[in-house]
């Protein structure tokens, strides 16, 4: 087995185990602790809503777990966004509402991006990364490279931030903290760049 | 009635990696005479489309329920699209998108140009059963958004199928009341009238079937085409 997928509620792990599979890799779906301890690789996905995803996780313990994984982790879209201290998404301030408490594996915050007529929220499509710091999971990726973005929420760059991403504003598109990565692309839907970067990803030890 | 005489156009797992290998940016799969015929669309072939395509797909038919809909995401699509069963049930658009989000729920509108503007349009795969909702296309628009739509798909009935360019004086005016992102539909027939549709702002993706089913564009062309133009696109 190359890596754990963490069951994280939500439909759509299809595409991600079909990439894997395309790859050669052996994945296995799995919300059980156990199974994720003792994985050489975890992936972190999640589509849907980030008070969904934590209650979902929070509910099989796995807020506790993840946090203290030392293999090579990899959090997509949503998963990216569950790394940070807290999203507000879920009932956040524009609701009136204080959000949603994440892993706290990454110190920041998941804020709601501003729609405009020429900025349409979701933030949907193709896009290039400016990458800020070379990293393994980048390797044999050319700089111009585009990957298929899905999303209404997003993280500031900071310290965190391997490669920003402007839509209106820049934004981190990818990011990492020790063992930790994040993506807020699909790279299971980013054609060839994509594939590559799951590929270095399975490569990480 | 421009969806009239529909062509076969050959396997769908060959025709998806086809457009996938000449950078297609995104695929959308209509089984149009599924909401007509009150039935689902055919899902056996979304985990195969998904097994081979690498880029996001979305799959449109009939979906006309919470289940319907999980199940074809859970196949392997990125989004799910519907139309008629959203004029019959809006309140279908608030489910699908508390259960998934907005970004997995597309709605398409079929607008027809009448004399005082636009009105939409239902059952438009069926010549027999398409009728007129009198239902005014920009309050449809607002109201699909409210409810939770994450990407609107405009087909302009007037303009489709006759290959004269996309309709910019609607798209612009539905462009206008958009918060999400809108695709254009209907009326490509040449590369100029993508470069048009862009030029002008009014969409932020084109949607074209019969120019690429038949050859008359092929996709590596448009784009070279369009980034000639100084319009942005993945090569």
């Amino acid at each position: 087995m190359d890596v754990v997928i963490i069951d994280s509620g939500g439909a759509n792990l299809a595409s991600l185990v079909y990439a894997l599979q395309r790859l050669g890799a052996k994945a296995v779906v799995s919300d059980e602790a156990a199974v994720i301890r003792s994985a050489p690789r975890v992936l972190l996905p999640g589509v849907g809503s980030a008070g969904n995803a934590m209650a979902r996780l929070r509910a099989k313990g796995l807020h506790e777990v993840i946090p203290q994984l030392t293999q090579p982790l990899l959090g997509i879209c949503l998963g990216m966004q569950l790394l940070f201290d807290h999203s507000d998404e879920g009932e956040g301030p524009s609701d009136g509402g204080a959000g949603t408490p994440c892993l706290g594996i990454i110190a920041g915050q998941v804020t709601r991006m501003a729609a405009s007529p020429q900025l349409p929220v979701p933030h949907m499509g193709w896009n290039q990364l400016s990458v800020q710091h070379d990293d393994p999971l980048l390797a044999g990726i050319g700089r111009e490279a585009w990957f298929y973005f899905v999303h209404s929420y997003c993280a500031a760059p900071g310290a965190y931030t391997l490669a920003e991403t402007v839509y209106g504003a820049p934004f981190t598109s990818i990011c990492s903290q020790r063992n930790f990565r994040g993506v807020q692309f699909h790279p299971e839907r980013s054609a060839g760049p994509g594939a590559r970067l799951l590929a270095n990803f399975l490569t990480l030890v | 009635m421009q969806f009239r005489d529909h062509r076969v156009v050959g396997d769908i797992l060959e025709l998806a990696q086809r457009y996938r290998d000449q950078d297609a940016d995104e695929l959308v799969f209509y089984d149009i005479t599924a909401s007509p015929q009150g039935r689902s669309v055919d899902r056996s072939w979304i985990a195969r489309v998904a097994q081979v395509l690498d880029i996001p797909f979305c799959v449109a038919g009939g979906i006309r329920s919470v289940a319907e809909a999980e199940a074809v995401l859970n196949a392997g699509a990125e989004k799910v699209s519907i139309n008629s069963p959203a004029l019959s049930d809006p309140g279908l658009i608030d489910q699908l998108a508390s259960r998934f989000g907005s970004q997995c729920v597309v709605v398409g509108i079929d607008s027809q140009t009448t004399a005082e503007g636009w009105s939409v349009h239902q059952f438009t795969g069926d010549p027999d059963r398409s009728r007129d909702t009198r239902r005014d296309t920009l309050q449809w628009v607002s109201e699909v958004q409210q409810r939770g739509a994450g990407e609107i798909v405009l087909n302009c009935m007037a303009s489709d199928g006759v290959r004269r360019g996309y309709d910019l004086t609607q798209l612009a005016a539905v462009r206008a009341l958009c918060r999400v992102p809108l695709v254009a539909s209907g009326g490509a027939g040449t590369p100029e009238h993508f470069a048009a549709l862009f030029a002008a702002g009014c969409a932020d993706a084109a949607l074209a079937a019969s120019v690429f089913h038949s050859g008359a564009i092929a996709i590596p062309d448009l784009k070279q085409f369009l980034k000639s133009q100084h319009i942005e696109v993945r090569l």
